[in-house]
């Protein structure tokens, strides 16, 4: 079944690979067959109590008076949670790793962001007797507008989803309420292409459905410890958010995991360690927090949808010229991993084809949607989805077959990105000519003689004059600096090609001017090529950072023009800033 | 709230426990009996990973009522392997990487074990349709069909569990 392609790089590697290519039997199988491998919930403990929720039947309202009394007073009820009672509620899970803030609470108590966000904890003796005290916990709630769009939660004068980014749009850098690319000058490439093509794309929220649902059991162990048996894929995660939740030494918490009944991502977001040992600590007993299968679809968290549009600047000969994205990641109502998607999203365009003039604005945007988390390549699946989609379009506007136009533009060994990297390793064309081959999909012979060893870099190792000031922030054509215009929403069926660009600064007055590229290297790029384009003469004004706490006004406050000169280049780099995942930081 | 006893046949041995009104078999299994091999995966009978055998016929232990397998058979995957051998099922699925996560895979080799009882050599389509009920998330159907088809043809030999090289 598998066919080792051999043939290709030969050269590049020593085979000398003793266990690739060679069954090997996985250790935990014999667990697996026996049905003996323990997940969380096959722990069982004498006195094991059940938690369950009382949740939001809202997308979006004010929490005015929760009443337990009568919860408390239900059979087999052992204990209440609210908020206050868990030490430190508010948390980031991307907090262990100085990335965003703060913003999503244990138990809300002021107000709830999307349906079934938990307020109430109930601990009682059988889950049962949980379900029922549940039903009798009285919360009345104030029900606010909610926003369910990315693009609508965007615009001015939408519901606030999450009080810690009152724009909805997560903060990067601590100023800038998108991820921006620029490489070369799109515009420029639009007006040279011979046709120039924009589509939008729409991915659904996808629920990761593992056959195991999520879960935690928490009990108190020997030496003031407590041990958590969980189904979590991140242990370390989930290990630190109980302790900075909680407010206690990672040393106190023995957390067992490494049984994980069906992850892809769903179980990362660390959610019920911290009230499984929370309620072991306060009831002194072993307490069982786990979804079941109805949770588990509706609060537990998805693949975030996205909406894509990309515009493409193309010759008949099918050279893609100019391509510009503008992306929106849903987050729902808080962060947790959505960041992180959006940065590498963007660190993934233009997709692997080597294009001169390259620009992208992405926006983790917050709904009051299920939060998102990850789901197996969230943050890239799609995008590439949608770059594919685009690429057959393409190819079928210019007449060329669709595996020639994608070897046509196929990034090549030596080919800049436009991240500035140098292209090394690639094998997309390789990957076409076995597919094709694999097919019997008949390819020209100029494309089955195609290489991703040869064509390469030359001119395309050249860095493309990308206008930026003396502080790296990218320029618009006229030398002004750019505005971190909202693009106009795409909903409302105006598609046309120029939908995108040259929108007034909008009414947050956001980041007026732009940031420089995510992920640009450290160090200048290595190669002969040259640099970007000198900064004008003219001393251009600096911009106005986004203030976090700032609410979305109706005029913009602050234009860059009328701010005042600023100096110091230096304040714009904070010294570490994510990440490890992705691999930026520097070091 | 009111405990009624149950008596059954527990993987060849006499079993009695205590359960509540409307406590389904699966809870009884895991709970009172300890025999945590059968999974809740829904509780709801649309995964098949709790599937247990009563009186020799596959079941969807979540749905069952703890209480109507008084005086019946259960089977689970607890009672598959022969002191210290293994069930030419069990051992089919790890010779061919039929349990990635292993959280469906009891469900699983009960209802291949349910087949072959009745069906000792099944065709594909038959493999298929018995597994029907029963969801895999992240193994992929073919290496669990390759697998139960492999065993098939061995259900006479066992293999013991510790040389297997773990």
């Amino acid at each position: 079944m598998l066919d080792f392609r051999k043939d290709y790089f030969k050269d590049e590697r020593d085979d000398d690979l003793n266990e690739i290519g060679k069954p090997t039997q996985r250790q935990d199988a014999l667990g697996h067959v026996t049905g003996r491998s323990p997940f969380y919930d096959d722990h069982l403990f004498d006195g094991l109590l059940h938690l369950k929720c009382a949740r939001s039947p809202h997308h979006h309202a004010r929490i005015r008076n929760v009443d337990t009394r009568e919860a408390e007073a239900m059979p087999g009820v052992v204990r209440v949670l609210r908020g206050r009672d868990v030490p430190a509620n508010l948390n980031t899970l991307l907090s262990l790793l100085d990335f965003g803030l703060d913003d999503e609470p244990v138990l809300s108590e002021t107000k709830v962001a999307y349906m079934g966000e938990p307020v109430v904890a109930v601990i009682a003796e059988t889950e049962r007797q949980a379900l029922d005290a549940v039903a009798k916990v009285r919360i009345d709630y104030e029900p606010l507008p909610h926003v369910l769009d990315v693009e609508e939660a965007l615009q001015p004068g939408a519901p606030v989803v999450n009080e810690t980014y009152p724009s909805n749009a997560f903060v990067y850098y601590e100023k800038y309420d998108h991820q921006k690319l620029r490489f070369g000058d799109v515009e420029k490439g639009f007006r040279d292409a011979d046709q120039v093509i924009e589509s939008v794309y729409q991915m659904s929220p996808i629920e990761q459905a593992p056959t195991e649902p999520c879960g935690a059991i928490a009990a108190p162990e020997t030496n003031d410890r407590w041990v958590c048996y969980t189904s979590t894929q991140g242990l370390f995660f989930s290990l630190g958010t109980t302790a900075k939740l909680l407010n206690v030494s990672s040393s106190r918490l023995h957390f067992i995991g490494g049984t994980v009944g069906g992850g892809f991502g769903g179980k990362v977001d660390s959610l019920h360690e911290p009230l499984a040992v929370l309620g072991a600590m306060l009831t002194g007993r072993p307490v069982r927090y786990g979804y079941n299968r109805a949770e588990e679809m509706q609060v537990g968290a998805p693949r975030g949808g996205e909406r894509w549009v990309i515009k493409d600047g193309i010759m008949n000969d099918g050279r893609i010229i100019a391509r510009k994205f503008t992306g929106y990641f849903d987050s729902g109502a808080y962060t947790r991993l959505s960041s992180y998607a959006v940065v590498k999203g963007t660190a993934h365009l233009p997709g692997p084809y080597t294009i001169p003039n390259v620009s992208s604005d992405v926006y983790c945007v917050f709904t009051n949607r299920t939060p998102a988390t990850a789901m197996r390549g969230f943050g890239i699946t799609g995008v590439d989805f949608s770059i594919e989609c685009q690429m057959d379009k393409l190819a079928h506007a210019v007449g060329m077959d669709p595996i020639e136009f994608r070897i046509l533009n196929s990034y090549r060994d030596g080919d800049m990105k436009a991240h500035r990297r140098e292209t090394k390793n690639s094998a997309l064309i390789e990957c076409c000519q076995v597919v094709a081959e694999k097919a019997n999909w008949p390819l020209s012979a100029a494309a089955r003689a195609a290489s991703s060893l040869t064509d390469g870099g030359g001119e395309k190792a050249a860095i493309p004059p990308t206008a930026t000031d003396e502080l790296g922030r990218v320029q618009t054509p006229n030398g002004e600096p750019r505005r971190d215009a909202r693009p106009k929403t795409h909903l409302s069926g105006k598609t046309g090609v120029d939908t995108v660009l040259n929108v007034p600064a909008d009414a947050y007055g956001h980041g007026a001017g732009g940031s420089h590229p995510p992920s640009a290297p450290a160090s200048p790029p290595p190669a002969p090529a040259p640099q970007p384009a000198p900064p004008p003469a003219a001393a251009r004004p600096p911009a106005t950072p986004v203030q976090p706490a700032q609410q979305p006004q109706p005029t913009p406050p602050a234009p860059a023009q009328t701010a005042p000169p600023q100096a110091t280049p230096e304040v714009r780099r904070s010294p570490t800033r994510f990440s490890s995942i992705s691999g930026l930081r520097r070091r | 709230m009111s405990k009624k006893p149950v008596q059954f046949i527990h993987n060849g041995r006499a079993e009695a426990v205590f359960v509540e009104d409307g406590q389904n078999l699966l809870d009884a299994l895991r709970r009172e009996v300890g025999d945590l091999t059968p999974k809740y995966g829904c509780g709801q009978g649309t995964c098949g990973t709790c599937t247990v055998l009563v009186d020799g016929q596959p079941q969807l232990s979540c749905l069952t009522l703890a209480e109507t397998v008084e005086g019946k058979s259960v089977e689970t995957t607890g009672g598959m392997t022969d002191g210290s051998e293994l069930h030419p099922l069990q051992a089919a699925f790890m010779d061919h990487f039929a349990a990635q996560c292993g959280y469906c895979t009891p469900g699983m080799l009960i209802a291949a074990n349910a087949l072959l009882r009745r069906n000792p050599n099944p065709s594909r389509d038959e493999v298929v349709e018995a597994i029907g009920g029963n969801i895999c998330r992240c193994t992929g159907y073919q290496p669990i069909i390759d697998a139960i088809l492999d065993a098939a043809g061995k259900m006479s030999q066992r293999r013991p569990t510790f040389s297997r090289g773990l």
